[in-house]
């Protein structure tokens, strides 16, 4: 029942934001979980044309042993990616609470450019409250 | 979207008129081409769609209406942007800033002395300072930002100089000052809303914002107001 981290991927594939909570997970170098965010991205995409049942956005959450990948698409295509143990029961509402303090903090700050990597302190200090 | 909810939180209107920034989002009529009032008036008040034009509205039915804190935290993003293309440093940014809100407060006088003393059958204006200081911290913030300012205090060092503190300016609520910009405040707009309404009250000042951020407040903003001279001077002669 824990939160081990929070990705946010652009519309490109980029990772613009990336936390650890708590330790479990290994630390990774910054440059491997730039390779991670792009390949997911370009998993998602695939995904979205294997569904059995016709039109599907991509996959929401990918299951393994040890833990649980929510991913939140925006309509924008922001991917919001959360990795959980594998029986959190409310990463869709944290995923949910995550966009509205994107919205907030990175949306309407103007010293953001829109799909650079997020250097907030807003978003940093309301993140760290949400999910520690 | 998430921009859309319901519980977003809100804060007052400041008026009807001219105020480009702040007038409600809901009528369409500002933006449009000198034919257009042309087109309301052959309309008439016969249909009952037509909306009134947002300038025939009454100004006391629109007092308690208020306009998204999200719309205008976009809006005022993209101000800050635009400024800052056009700048040469931050003191000019605040300055800027500070014109901008010096246009919006002259209206805020306008409007809240209109709204207060209006319709009374001895209206009265404040001729002291302190009364006059008092009535800002009170009723320009609550008709700006729909709550009483969080504290008042005069500098011991300084005999001109008073200090409007809040907790957690709703203007700059979501704006994060990169770590090289940090004597930046965007508060700085409220700070010119303030001066515009000394100014227009008869107390000549420069008023400028500062963050003063605490544990609990991160966002604590203080308003720093140095009354001019002159102020001091009249203020000596009316004590007696």
């Amino acid at each position: 029942m824990a939160i081990f981290g929070l990705w946010v991927i652009n519309k490109a594939g980029g990772l613009v934001y990336q936390k650890n909570c708590g330790d479990g997970l290994p630390g990774l170098t910054s440059n491997e979980y730039l390779v991670l965010a792009g390949t997911l991205h370009g998993i998602h995409a695939i995904t979205s044309r294997l569904s059995p049942i016709g039109s599907s956005s991509g996959a929401q959450t990918i299951e393994g042993e040890s833990f649980k990948m929510t991913i939140l698409l925006t309509a924008t295509g922001t991917k919001f990616v959360l990795l959980t143990s594998p029986i959190e029961p409310t990463a869709d509402s944290i995923l949910a609470k995550v966009y509205e303090i994107y919205s907030d903090a990175v949306m309407k700050n103007p010293f953001h450019t829109p799909e650079m990597p997020i250097r907030s302190e807003g978003f940093d200090s309301r993140i760290t409250a949400l999910i520690g | 979207m998430a921009y859309a909810q319901a519980q977003r939180p809100r804060f007052s209107a400041l008026s009807t008129t001219s105020v480009e920034h702040l007038s409600p989002a809901a009528s369409t009529t500002r933006f449009s081409l000198p034919s257009a009032p042309s087109i309301n008036t052959t309309l008439g008040g016969g249909k009952a769609g037509v909306r009134p034009n947002i300038y025939d509205r009454n100004l006391n039915k629109m007092r308690t209406s208020e306009v998204s804190a999200s719309a205008f935290a976009f809006l005022f993003s993209e101000v800050v942007q635009y400024t800052q293309k056009r700048v040469s440093g931050i003191a000019d940014l605040e300055r800027r800033l500070n014109t901008l809100g010096y246009r919006v407060g002259t209206r805020v006088l306008e409007m809240m002395v209109w709204r207060t003393e209006g319709s009374s059958k001895a209206p009265k204006r404040e001729i002291r300072f302190l009364p006059a200081l008092m009535s800002i911290h009170t009723q320009v913030w609550k008709s700006v930002f729909g709550k009483p300012a969080d504290a008042i205090e005069k500098s011991v060092e300084n005999q001109d100089e008073y200090m409007i503190i809040d907790n957690d300016p709703p203007i700059t609520r979501h704006i994060s000052v990169p770590r090289d910009m940090s004597q930046l405040s965007c508060s700085s707009f409220s700070a010119g809303i303030v001066e515009a309404v000394l100014d227009g009250l008869g107390f000549p000042a420069r008023v400028t914002a500062h963050n003063t951020p605490t544990e609990q407040y991160p966002n604590r903003t203080t308003i720093l107001i140095k009354l001019e001279q002159s102020v001091m001077e009249r203020e000596e002669a009316l004590k007696t």
